[in-house]
């Protein structure tokens, strides 16, 4: 009844209105997220085998977890992780500096080129990879027919999986870092190389503290995804690298030991959610979204 | 910023040396979607073209069923997340209320999760409700993940909403209603539709949350998943590179939309 007369609508503050459009989102969130995760954290507690929620609780999981070599497995995932951050920083940030500063019409057309990609399924993308480097494929062909060379496959091994993350996952660096780079004033650059600043000093003192919300957004992204990548190391790996991902889903699927892949999820959401959390709290989402200040 | 002819030069190089290697893997499954050969080798001699995987891809019911399925998906998925996106969006980015800053970042929350693994929790929270998965359960694995997705693009949209004009049809006597639907509704629809673009596209090339969440149904990528890892078959680059081109074309349609939008509003804009 409120609503149709505009005046009394006034007596609700925004506030209402705020929580009111927001509350299909969270409903969602209730129901497809927060919910779905609860009950992976209260199955990992539950004993090894069984399909059932409502037993008495155990530690049983975590023992096995901590007995066993799980934790290769985590330290394959995060160590691969952070060298994609780290390959993708600097790949990028050349690319990123370009788009914002340096190109004009050529930056929507880089950047659409690059978009697209995000719309076809990664394993496609990878299977592209598999062409190219198996035997016979089109990079051994080629290396065949100019230089005489025979090469075997070249897939299945350490580098193979990372270029494959690295490829998959450019684009979320590459657009945070984009945004953040165009964050940098030219004024403040200018000014700085008219003060003498070398090229060197401009980037380290200017352009990478001016662009750090960017650069974090970035990494964190790519950190997040590919620590529970899935597809890289299982289609160009082989069984090379057994990553926490494909642990946990073969817990799931082969060994059907549901509790323990719930404990070894649970494991691997608090990790992550600690690096989230930890980095989440350092920025300004509204300032990286191209709001100068809203209050 | 002034830039120097070399610097451009330079960079631009980088761009497409850039873009060719992240290209390469599309080339290869064109060179190899065209070779006859059941096992593909490459170079191969120009008599071994063929199009016949396409014609193949084109007539399989199979692959049909697939598209079907990935489909149903990506509409209930774009209609869903699109409705909810609109309302967040408002939260988000127009209403000044006390927890929106907290909101801000719950939004973000699933974006930065492994889709895997909420692949896998919702499989349980699923099963645990004695819900049988199917195509539709995929849909709300995907509205979740991408629901936040259209939150910030519509969000983008709302920042830049003009406020005086639904003061304008609060003082003329415009119920909130009204105004929701007459004013904000038509200004945010640009976001609203290259949101819709995005939801379809993303839930389209999805694999990690499907895997878990289609049961007996199965979506195209985890079609092509299950494919390539039992060994070669000439039928998978020709399907993917049919997907390739169903995106591209939808880009091109988003990007239509965002050059049309923006020439609108540069119009409309000296009027007020």
């Amino acid at each position: 009844m409120s609503v149709r007369t505009p005046k009394k609508t006034r007596e609700f503050g925004p506030g209402f209105f705020g929580a009111l459009a927001s509350s299909p989102f969270g409903l969602l969130m209730l129901f497809g997220f927060v919910a779905p995760l609860l009950c992976v954290v209260w199955f990992g507690f539950m004993p090894p085998k069984t399909f059932e929620l409502l037993q008495v609780p155990t530690l049983q999981n975590y023992e096995v977890i901590f007995n066993q070599t799980y934790f290769k497995s985590i330290l394959w995932s995060l160590g691969l992780a952070a060298v994609t951050v780290a390959i993708l920083l600097v790949i990028c940030y050349p690319l990123a500096f370009a788009l914002a500063k340096i190109f004009k019409g050529g930056a929507s057309f880089v950047t659409y080129a690059i978009a697209t990609s995000l719309f076809v399924s990664e394993n496609i993308r990878l299977f592209g990879w598999v062409i190219g480097f198996m035997k016979n494929g089109v990079v051994g062909g080629t290396l065949a027919k100019l230089l005489g060379v025979q090469v075997d496959s070249l897939l299945y091994n350490v580098p193979v999986i990372i270029l494959g993350m690295v490829y998959v996952y450019l684009p979320f660096m590459l657009f945070p870092l984009t945004l953040g780079v165009k964050m940098v004033p030219d004024q403040v650059r200018e000014a700085a190389f008219d003060l003498g600043a070398n090229r060197w000093q401009v980037f380290k003192k200017i352009d990478l503290p001016l662009s750090m919300p960017g650069v974090l957004i970035g990494s964190l992204l790519v950190f997040v995804l590919s620590v529970g990548a899935i597809s890289e190391a299982k289609i160009l790996g082989g069984q090379k690298v057994v990553t926490i991902a494909s642990d946990i889903e073969s817990e799931f699927t082969y060994a059907q030991n549901w509790p323990l892949g719930s404990a070894l999820s649970t494991l691997f959401i608090a990790l992550t959610a600690i690096v989230v959390f930890f980095a989440l709290g350092r920025f300004d989402l509204e300032k990286l979204l191209g709001k100068k200040s809203n209050e | 910023m002034i830039v120097s002819r070399t610097q451009k030069a330079g960079f631009s190089l980088y761009a497409g040396l850039v873009l060719l290697v992240f290209y390469f893997p599309i080339l290869c499954i064109i060179v190899a979607s065209l070779s006859k050969r059941r096992f593909f080798s490459f170079p191969y001699a120009a008599e071994d073209m063929t199009l016949k995987w396409y014609a193949d891809a084109l007539q399989s019911p199979q692959v049909a069923d697939f598209v079907g399925v990935s489909l149903r998906i990506g509409a209930v998925t774009a209609v869903a997340s699109v409705a909810i996106g609109f309302f967040s969006a408002l939260a988000y980015a127009r209403y000044r209320w006390r927890g929106r800053q907290t909101f801000q970042r719950l939004v973000l929350l699933p974006l930065f999760f492994p889709q895997s693994v909420l692949g896998l929790a919702l499989l349980m929270w699923f099963n645990f409700l004695d819900l049988t998965t199917a195509w539709w359960t995929a849909a709300i694995a995907h509205t979740v993940w991408i629901a936040p997705i259209t939150t910030l693009i519509i969000s983008i949209q709302a920042y830049g909403l003009d406020e005086s004009l639904e003061e304008a049809a609060r003082d003329m006597g415009a119920s909130r209603w009204q105004i929701l639907s007459k004013i904000t509704l038509p200004l945010l629809m640009p976001g609203m539709i290259s949101a819709t673009c995005f939801a379809v596209l993303l839930s389209w090339g999805n694999f990690a949350l499907s895997l878990f969440t289609t049961g007996a149904d199965s979506a195209l990528p985890e079609w092509l998943y299950a494919r390539m890892t039992s060994g070669y078959q000439p039928m998978v680059p020709a399907v993917g590179v049919l997907n390739v081109i169903v995106a591209i074309v939808l880009v091109i349609v988003l990007f239509g939309i965002v050059r049309w939008t923006g020439r609108k509003a540069r119009r409309a804009a000296p009027s007020h």
